[in-house]
Order: structure tokens, then C-alpha cells, then sequence
């Protein structure tokens, strides 16, 4: 539905993303995961059409967002970073100019506007000026008018900020709710939001994609066994110094000791498996093992460890 | 073209949200009352000197409903110099401040029709403010009978001379993120176009003096004032505004690509 190939924007004096690619299949919800400033907003507006890249394509259902901006935009409902809302107008009026200007006919645009409201759950405040509207309620006007006309394609800039837990809860509902009809593109740096609600991640970070896949996916494959957890008895300088010189290991910490035992966590290099090396390390130098443990990683380290990842090279 | 029409709808619902409709219209409609009641103590005035000299140098015609008229409706372009970067100043400005200016280049939506849509949000208000004038000049025709032509010429001329200013004061609202600064900067430009003609009064060389006259945005309202028609003078206030409508469209495709 969605095919991004080599993205390239380059501001004045900054290249916010470079080369980006990826696609969104039909009826998928792609997290599109980073810390600030990793070029999320910038990817998300140059595929609505509102900003033209430096270099790359996107297509949308077929459509060049370059060569037929008007057809891509139509297939795209937007909620930006910050929710484009003028605050003057109530709700209704407002999603009432929104439905006009995208083109939904006269005699449907009641209809739409009930629809989307109740979507949104914010039918309860359709005649209040928007500007007197709590910071949640804002939001979900905001994805109320990205819902308008019913875009097979949903981009939604940081959809859950600045809502309470219960709203954040029953917004990523709404989101699953959407998807098999639509193909939604969703960018946070919650972790947790990306695990409860796609199906696909792409992390970037620094303007480039350092992983694609599902959630489940990166899980397992960094869960092999690239942080250890170990206590051993024995010198612990030199078991420190030992442990790092042995190949896959990249740090060894010493997180605490008792009784002449030491406690030490050990980092590997992703998707290797150095446990049984680290057991044999440890026989081998007639050091006593007392336990090993692989430590389970959330997505919230594998996160860190791969946009951390390059400083460390 | 209803995508149009949505948006010079919400702008002027805005105006009238804001303080700002009502704040132009009262100045617009009290300045002008006053320029109105002035312009006609002073030509009745006249009349009267004139009558005494009649007495002596025998009668004399004169037009005094077409005096009034043309007294008024050239103070109109003063006013309008003051007032025209209030109805502006906020078109692009206040969509880029506020974000909403997302909402519009995402939306289904040619950047022509967003700026078109603009400028006759400015435009269907400033001739809400023409139609004001229509009052004291409805006085006149209540109790005399003013020549049409240069009336109905001294409103063209009015109307091109404020297609130019909204077209001007719009591509300025793209520039900044400020009203105010809109505001200042469009009455600033607008200002340096008057003074144009102050400049080409003081020119030494003829030719110097042709080219500042040309380029004034005042010096063309003279003929319409007079009930003379000339394509020249529709040609430059025809020009004028499309160049700033251009540089409009420009400035909003630099606005895409700068973010
Ligand atoms: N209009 C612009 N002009 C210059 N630089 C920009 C512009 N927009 C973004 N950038 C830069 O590009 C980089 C990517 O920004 P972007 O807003 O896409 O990040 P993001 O992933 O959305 O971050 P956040 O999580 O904070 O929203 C940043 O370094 C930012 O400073
Ligand atoms: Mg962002």
C-alpha cells in the first residue's frame, strides 16, 4: 500500500533522514519507533505530500506523492505531530470545514461527521469551541478529522501524547480497530505502544532504519542470550579482564559482590549465543560458577541497544 | 471550487470570531463618516465662495455631488493603506503559528486553490467595507443627482487599487510566523509604493520622474477619481497583484520544501 524507497531529506544545514526504505502492506499497522529528533515527522510528512524529499520515492497505492500529489492525498487521512486544529471553531464546525476541503459530498458530510465523533468518542463535546477543550480532547478531535472521509491510509504523528492512561488505552484500540480496512503508519517512542499495536516495527534513529520487523521478531532474535547475567567466585579483576578479551563479548560490569562471590552482567553482540563460552571460560580458569542467567531483553533495551549501537563502534 | 469556497467561508467566520472584523470595520466606517463630513463642509464652503464671486463675475458651473464624491472616495485609498494589512496580516501567518497550515497542504487541495482561497477571504471583505461607503454616497444620491460615470469609475479604481494591497499583504503573511509583524511589514511596502509619488515629484530628470510615477500605487488612482478610464492604469494594479499572487504560490512551495 505504502512503498518508501531511498528517502533522503536534507534541510539547510541537516540531514534529517537518509535512505530510508520500507513498505506498508494492506491492511497492516507499521510503528515507526525513535528517539527525538530520528526524522519520524519528516518521513511521515514527506509521504502526506507536505514536504518534498531531496531524493527517493513514495508511492501510495500506486500513486507518486511527487508526480500525483492530489490522488495520494486523497487516499491519506494526517494527524500531524501537532493536531492542526483552529480553535476559534467548535468541533462540529471544525470537522465540518475538514470534511469540505476534502472534497466529502454535501449530502454526506453530516453523516461522516457523526461517524468520525463517534469514533473518536468526542460526540459528547461536538458544540464546544475547541480552544476550551482539555489537551486530550484536542488530540482526539485531531484524529477524529484524520478519519474524515475514510482514507484507506491513516498517518498518525504521536497519536497517544498528552492523553491519560485510559484515553491512551482506548485510542490504541480505536487504532487496532482500524486496521484490516486501513493501512496505519503510527510513530512514538513509547515502547509499550509499539508492542500492543503492530504488527510491524521500523526503528530509526538518526535518520537511518536500523531494524524492520515484528515486534515478536526483534524480541527473539535479540533474546538469544547477548546479556548475562553470571556471579562467580574468584579474582575479580581478573575475571573482568578475562571475560572482555573473549570473542562476542563487548562489556562486562560488575554489579555487585558478597562472600568472594562477584555478581557481573555481560553484554554480547547481538544474536550470538555466548553462554556456553562464558561456562567454559570460567571452568577452564578453575573459577566457581554459581549461576548464569540469560537476561530477558524488552523491547525498550533492544530499542536502546540498536540506536545506541553506533557510538559504541 | 467548493474547496475554495470552505476556506474564504472559514476566514471570514474568523473575522468575525476575532476582534479583528470589528475592529476594521468600525475604524473604516468611522474614519470614512469623518473624511465625509469634512469633504462636504469644505466643498459646500466653496459653493459658497463661489456663489459671492458669481454674484460678481457672472454664475459659474460646478459640480458639487461630483466634487464630494471624488473628495471622499480618494480619502477611501488612505484609509484603506491603514487598514487593509489588519485584514491580511493573519491569512498565513496565523496557519503557520497555530499548524493548521498542515491541515491545508495535506489535504486534497492544489496550493493555487489554498492561495486563491485566501485572497478572496481578504478580498470578500474588503468589499464588505466598500459596500459601507454606499451609505454617504447614497446620501447624495437622496439629495442630488451626482454623475454615475465617475463614480462607478472611482470604485474600480478603488477595487483594483485594493486587489493590489490584499494581494501584497497576503504574500507577506507567508513570511512570517507574526501577525503583528505581517501587519507592519505590509503597511511598511505599501507605505514605500505611496511615497513612490512623493519621490517622483522631487525627480530632477523627466524620465526618472515618468518611471516613479509609473511605479506609485497612488499616482494611477488620479484618472479613475476623475471618471477616466484607462487600460493603463487597470494594467498596472492588474499586475501588481498578480505578481504578489505569484510570489504567493512561490513563497508557499518554499514554505513545502523548508518545512
Ligand atoms: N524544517 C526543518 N528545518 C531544519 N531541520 C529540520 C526541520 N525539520 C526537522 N529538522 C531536523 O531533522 C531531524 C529530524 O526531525 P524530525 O522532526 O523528523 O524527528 P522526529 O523523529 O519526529 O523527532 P520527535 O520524536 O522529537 O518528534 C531533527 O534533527 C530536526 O532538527
Ligand atoms: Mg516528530
Amino acid at each position: 500500500m505504502i512503498t518508501v524507497e531511498n528517502l533522503t531529506k536534507r534541510f539547510a544545514r541537516k540531514t534529517a533522514i537518509e535512505s530510508v526504505s520500507f513498505q506498508v502492506e494492506k491492511g497492516e499497522i507499521l510503528g515507526f519507533l525513535g528517539p527525538n529528533g530520528a526524522g519520524k515527522t519528516t518521513t511521515m510528512r514527506i509521504i502526506t505530500g507536505f514536504m518534498p524529499a531531496s531524493d527517493g520515492t513514495v508511492r501510495v497505492d500506486g500513486f507518486d506523492v511527487f508526480e500525483n500529489p492530489i490522488d495520494v492525498r486523497r487516499r491519506i487521512g494526517y494527524l500531524p505531530e501537532n493536531p492542526p486544529l483552529y480553535l476559534e471553531m467548535t468541533v462540529v464546525g471544525y470537522l465540518r470545514f475538514v470534511a469540505k476541503i476534502k472534497g466529502v459530498p454535501k449530502e454526506k458530510i453530516d453523516l461522516e461527521i457523526q461517524r468520525v465523533m463517534e469514533r473518536a468518542s468526542i460526540t459528547d463535546v461536538q458544540e464546544r469551541i475547541i480552544a476550551k477543550l482539555s489537551k486530550g480532547y484536542k488530540q482526539r478531535v485531531g484524529v477524529a478529522q484524520a478519519l474524515i472521509g475514510d482514507p484507506p491510509v491513516l498517518i498518525l504523528d504521536e497519536p497517544t501524547i498528552g492523553l491519560d492512561p485510559k484515553q491512551i488505552h482506548e485510542v490504541r484500540e480505536l487504532i487496532k480497530d482500524l486496521a484490516g480496512n486501513h493501512t496505519v503508519v503510527l510513530s512514538t517512542h513509547i515502547l509499550p505502544e509499539v508492542e500492543q499495536t503492530c504488527n510491524r516495527v521500523v526503528i530509526i534513529d538518526r535518520g537511518k532504519i536500523v531494524a524492520v520487523d515484528t515486534p515478536q521478531n526483534l524480541r527473539f532474535q535479540l533474546q538469544g542470550a547477548e546479556r548475562v547475567f553470571m556471579e562467580i567466585q574468584g579474582p575479580a579483576p581478573e575475571i573482568t579482564s578475562k571475560l572482555k578479551a573473549m570473542p562476542g563479548v563487548i562489556d562486562v560490569h560488575t554489579v555487585g559482590s558478597n562472600d568472594g562471590r562477584h555478581r557481573f552482567q555481560i553484554e554480547g553482540e547481538l544474536k550470538k549465543d555466548i553462554r556456553s563460552d562464558l561456562a567454559r571460560a570460567v571452568v577452564q580458569n578453575g573459577w566457581g560458577l554459581y549461576e548464569l542467567q540469560s537476561v530477558t531483553m524488552s523491547l525498550e533495551d533492544i530499542f536502546l541497544k540498536l540506536t545506541t549501537a553506533e557510538e559504541r563502534e | 471550487m467548493r474547496n475554495i469556497l470552505a476556506i474564504i467561508e472559514r476566514e471570514l467566520r474568523a473575522y468575525f470570531i476575532s476582534p479583528v472584523a470589528y475592529v476594521v470595520l468600525t475604524i473604516f466606517v468611522f474614519l470614512s463618516g469623518l473624511f465625509f463630513r469634512s469633504i462636504l463642509a469644505q466643498v459646500l464652503q466653496m459653493g459658497l465662495m463661489s456663489q459671492l464671486q458669481a454674484q460678481q463675475l457672472g454664475p459659474r458651473a460646478m459640480d458639487m455631488p461630483g466634487m464630494i464624491t471624488r473628495g471622499f472616495l480618494s480619502t477611501m485609498s488612505v484609509i484603506l493603506l491603514f487598514v487593509m494589512p489588519m485584514l491580511t496580516m493573519g491569512l498565513f501567518s496565523e496557519e503557520k503559528k497555530r499548524g493548521t497550515i498542515e491541515l491545508l497542504l495535506t489535504a486534497p487541495l492544489t496550493d493555487l486553490q489554498v492561495v486563491l482561497g485566501k485572497f478572496f477571504a481578504g478580498v470578500t471583505f474588503f468589499l464588505i467595507l466598500l459596500l459601507t461607503t454606499w451609505i454617504p454616497t447614497g446620501f447624495l444620491y437622496l439629495y442630488s443627482s451626482p454623475a454615475s460615470g465617475p463614480i462607478l469609475t472611482a470604485y474600480l479604481g478603488l477595487l483594483l487599487y485594493g486587489l493590489a494591497l490584499i494581494a501584497i499583504g497576503l504574500f507577506i503573511s507567508t513570511l512570517t510566523e507574526n501577525q503583528i509583524i505581517a501587519a507592519v511589514l505590509s503597511f511598511g511596502t505599501i507605505m514605500v509604493l505611496w511615497l513612490v509619488d512623493v519621490l517622483a515629484n522631487n525627480a530632477d530628470s523627466t524620465t526618472g520622474k515618468a518611471v516613479l510615477t509609473y511605479l506609485s500605487i497612488i499616482s494611477h488612482l488620479d484618472d479613475f477619481m476623475k471618471g477616466v478610464l484607462s487600460t493603463s492604469h487597470i494594467i498596472f494594479y492588474m499586475s501588481l497583484m498578480l505578481v504578489a499572487l505569484f510570489l504567493t504560490y512561490r513563497s508557499i512551495d518554499s514554505l513545502r520544501w523548508r518545512g
